[in-house]
């Protein structure tokens, strides 16, 4: 139905011109779903956007043919190509908040299309626009019909923007990274969602992710691109159990899957033995009916509802749930840059929240207490060079200066395998796996005993957050710190932590040894996020079950 | 990227990309290089002018009066015979500082106000921006004319007045930066590393507000020129014989209609200059101040 042949996509930019697709070929069958995967930077959403013809000022199609269903693509008008997508072809896109207009109504948007497509007259624009969302399984669709996009939740806008997508029967539906940023029970109900209708209607589907495992469970055939190329292809099975191109291999290596520990996740040839950390028997610190509620419209909105946990010296303990269960918060409290409204925090015996977090900069335990931040990006002053970011909490807290500052920054960096050059570049001129280990060096750059992980890994490639990982092990065990491990994903918690605790709305709603939780979780919601998570096939070689 | 630079010391590595850096902002946009050639021909002539100018700006001279520019009088003599020439490069020096003056007067006090409001919010917030409504809610001019009136003709109360009607822009600028970067994740890791929130917004935050704040300084020094010119224009401000270009073309324009059109044309073309000058400037001073031009 779709078939692409050598397309090659440039870029011009300030430093010439960027290839960023290169030679690229495939065809997507009638009903077919087919995955490409690949990390960022890989040219797999130009790849799309090509095919839709909608490459932002300066992307150019160099070479190739685009044909559909007869149809050269490259070729057709302006005109024809706006009949084509939506009707023939359509495309949801990465962040659903952006793709909808924020001060139209759901329902009016998904009108527009039918409109412009002489798919519906104004007078049964509404109706069809209701019947589209309940197609999507949004429920009471005739009152959500007057909601604004802000009113929705995340997985409730992807719906909208699935519907409007759909609305026209295309017969080709282009996916691209539909459920990044969502929660993964939100992705799996989407994902299946789009199956569904793709199934019934019998469209072929597009699936662009860097997820290999979530592409595995989806799709019938899978392309594997890196820079602009396509490296390998196949169906998911044969993938993962006997890749052929080293890339291939790597990625699969990355992506966490059940039986696999931390050091598999490395290409073979990385993986050391993986270093084991002692646990004390006291506890370093304790969390005692923790409860912090913010103002709202209607009444106090209650984000932790009176939590209660202990963090033994040298444990790693998993904190999981979703957007909104109030991890973050807790995160937040515990590293004292919010106060909790009721509620104790002991830090090695000490009641560290009676010290008002605007005052706690001054406290003897601020050295002891650091947090590597979510986004790498964000929590890096983008005047500030790599090197000053890790010196200054040297600086301020250490009082350390001139050449043992040096020494203990390239140290540092040296330590989480940063290379020393990069330590005079700003964080724009570093990558998102750079960025990280910059994030984490900072943070242990007093030794903490205790260090909050708030989502490391989560704006990271696949393989980059391997390493990450891999990282945070190794200084485990060389610096004996304790980890609380903020994290959306069980999958990643379960390879780091010992100990699990699972939030929903603000409580603790299951605990226990990580395995346990795994394998045998006594609490429904659990349950619902392990089976949520995508799960690729496992296909574990011989070899690797030696290793283990 | 800057893979070719191998950093021996982290100091002067810096120092080297700054100048690089400025270096390549120049010769990548010719306009910048054009403003910052005309900016330094100006500074020139507020420093060195005094000194090299042809004749004394003050001294007159009744029998070479209104004399057409010549090679003796470049830009021809005013109705007391003065050297309008020198009265044009002398006159640089007082209307560059009153508008530099000015700007920094405003850039500081609207960038301490807009910090305060836009980190700790709350009633600061509220009052502060009542407060710069209710200047803005002023036609500007008038304002500056009623701040000068009421306070007396001098030089300083020029640049007060010219300081306080550029306030709002700067603070306005300033608080929308500051707040967007109030919660930011390196604000969070600064304050796990020991900074108070005073140093925070100080030496973390305030900072990355810098690029838009540079092109409203390049924007408001033409603009605190114009002012001060038109201050003195309309008779508040710098008093005759003092050389300035307001008041230059204040005097010329009365000549125009006999015909002696040097009077009013060169002071005017010379303000012109200067404010097309800064206003170029503009996106060269934010490409020089934000890091992430850099590679």
């Amino acid at each position: 139905m779709l078939e692409v042949k050598d397309l090659s996509v440039a870029f011009r930019t300030r430093k010439g011109e960027v290839e960023a697709v290169r030679g690229v070929s495939f065809d997507v069958k009638r009903g077919e779903t087919l995955g490409i995967v690949g990390e960022s930077g890989s040219g797999k959403s130009v790849t799309s956007y090509a095919l839709m013809r909608i490459l932002d000022a300066g992307g150019e199609i160099r070479s190739g043919n685009v044909t559909y269903g007869g149809i050269d693509l490259r070729a057709a008008s302006e005109r024809n190509m706006r009949d084509v997508r939506g009707r023939e072809m359509s495309m949801i896109f990465q962040n659903p908040r952006a793709a909808l207009n924020p001060i139209r109504k759901v329902g009016h948007q998904i009108e527009d299309v039918l409109i412009q497509h002489a798919r519906a007259t104004h007078q049964d624009a509404r109706e069809k626009a209701i019947r589209a969302m309940e197609d999507v399984r949004i429920n009471d669709a005739a009152a959500r019909y007057d909601a604004y996009p802000f009113e929705l939740s995340g997985g409730m806008c992807q719906r909208i923007v699935i519907a409007i997508a759909l609305a026209c029967d295309p017969r080709l539906l282009i996916a691209d990274e539909p459920t990044t940023g969502l929660d993964i029970t939100t992705q799996k109900a989407v994902m299946d969602l789009v199956r569904d209708l793709t199934r019934d209607r019998g469209m072929a589907m597009v699936l662009i992710t860097h997820d290999l495992g979530l592409a595995s469970q989806y799709c019938d055939r899978i392309v594997v691109m890196k820079d602009g190329e396509i490296v390998e292809e196949g169906d998911p099975q044969r993938l993962f159990s006997q890749p052929k191109h080293a890339y291939t291999r790597r990625l699969v290596d990355a992506t966490p899957r059940i039986g696999a520990s931390i050091r598999d996740l490395l290409p073979p040839e990385e993986r050391t033995p993986q270093p084991s950390h002692i646990i004390h028997d006291r506890p370093l610190l304790e969390v005692i009916d923790l409860a912090k509620s913010y103002p709202g419209k209607s009444g106090p909105v209650q984000a932790v509802k009176g939590i209660s946990f202990a963090i033994l010296a040298g444990q790693s303990v998993g904190l999981v749930g979703e957007s909104g269960s109030g991890k973050s918060t807790t995160s937040e409290m515990i590293a004292r840059l919010q106060d909790p409204t009721s509620g104790a925090i002991r830090f090695e015996g000490q009641h560290i929240a009676l010290t008002p977090a605007a005052r706690f900069t001054t406290h003897h335990a601020r050295r002891d207490i650091q947090m590597v931040f979510q986004d790498a990006t964000d929590s890096l002053n983008p005047r500030d060079t790599a090197g000053s970011a890790i010196a200054e909490p040297l600086k301020r807290i250490e009082k350390l200066k001139g050449a043992q500052l040096c020494a203990r920054v390239e140290e540092l960096a040296d330590l989480t395998g940063l290379p020393r050059p990069l330590l005079s570049r700003f964080p724009h001129q570093l990558s998102g796996g750079q960025k990280a280990r910059v994030g984490i060096a900072r943070a242990i750059a007093l030794e903490p005993k205790l260090l909050i992980l708030d989502e490391p890994t989560a704006a990271l490639d696949v393989s980059i957050q391997a390493l990450v990982l891999n990282l945070l092990v190794d200084l485990r065990a060389k610096l004996g710190m304790t980890y609380l491990f903020v994290s959306h994903d069980l999958n990643v918690v379960r390879l780091l932590c010992d100990e699990v605790l699972v939030m929903k709305d603000g409580e603790i709603v299951d605990r226990g040894p990580a395995a346990k939780i795994m394998s045998n979780p006594d609490h429904p919601y659990t349950r619902s996020l392990i089976s949520a998570a995508p799960q690729p096939p496992t296909a574990p070689e011989p070899e690797k079950r030696a290793v283990n | 990227m800057t893979n070719t630079t191998a950093p021996d010391r982290p100091g002067r590595q810096k120092r080297d990309t700054t100048l690089g850096h400025i270096a390549y902002v120049l010769r990548e946009n010719p306009v910048t290089l054009v403003a910052f050639a005309m900016l330094g021909f100006f500074l020139g002539s507020a420093i060195f002018g005094p000194s090299l100018v042809p004749f004394d700006p003050l001294a007159t001279n009744a029998a070479r009066a209104l004399e057409p520019p010549s090679w003796d009088h470049w830009f021809g003599t005013d109705n007391l015979g003065r050297d309008v020439f020198s009265r044009v490069v002398v006159a640089t020096r007082l209307d560059l500082t009153i508008s530099v003056a000015a700007v920094a007067l405003s850039f500081v006090t609207g960038s301490i106000l807009g910090s305060v409001a836009g980190y700790w919010g709350g009633w600061i917030d509220a009052v502060l921006n009542r407060f710069l409504d209710t200047i803005m809610a002023f036609p500007l001019f008038v304002l500056a004319m009623g701040v000068v009136a009421a306070l007396g003709n001098t030089i300083e109360n020029i640049i007060y007045a010219t300081a306080i009607i550029n306030v709002p822009f700067y603070a306005r600028v300033v608080r929308a930066e500051v707040n967007i970067r109030r919660n930011a994740g390196f604000a969070q890791a600064a304050k796990l590393a020991g900074n108070s929130d005073l140093r925070i917004l100080a030496v973390h935050i305030f900072p990355n507000a810098l690029p838009p704040m540079m092109v409203q300084v390049s924007l408001n020094l033409g603009w605190a020129i114009l002012n001060a010119a038109g201050l003195s224009f309309i008779g508040l401000g710098v008093r005759p014989p003092t050389p300035e270009w307001g008041i230059m073309v204040a005097e010329g324009a009365n000549f125009i209609v006999s015909g002696e059109w040097w009077l009013a044309l060169f002071p005017g073309l010379w303000l012109m200059l200067a404010v097309f000058t800064f206003n170029l400037m503009g996106d060269g001073l934010r490409d020089i101040v934000d890091p992430r031009k850099r590679s």
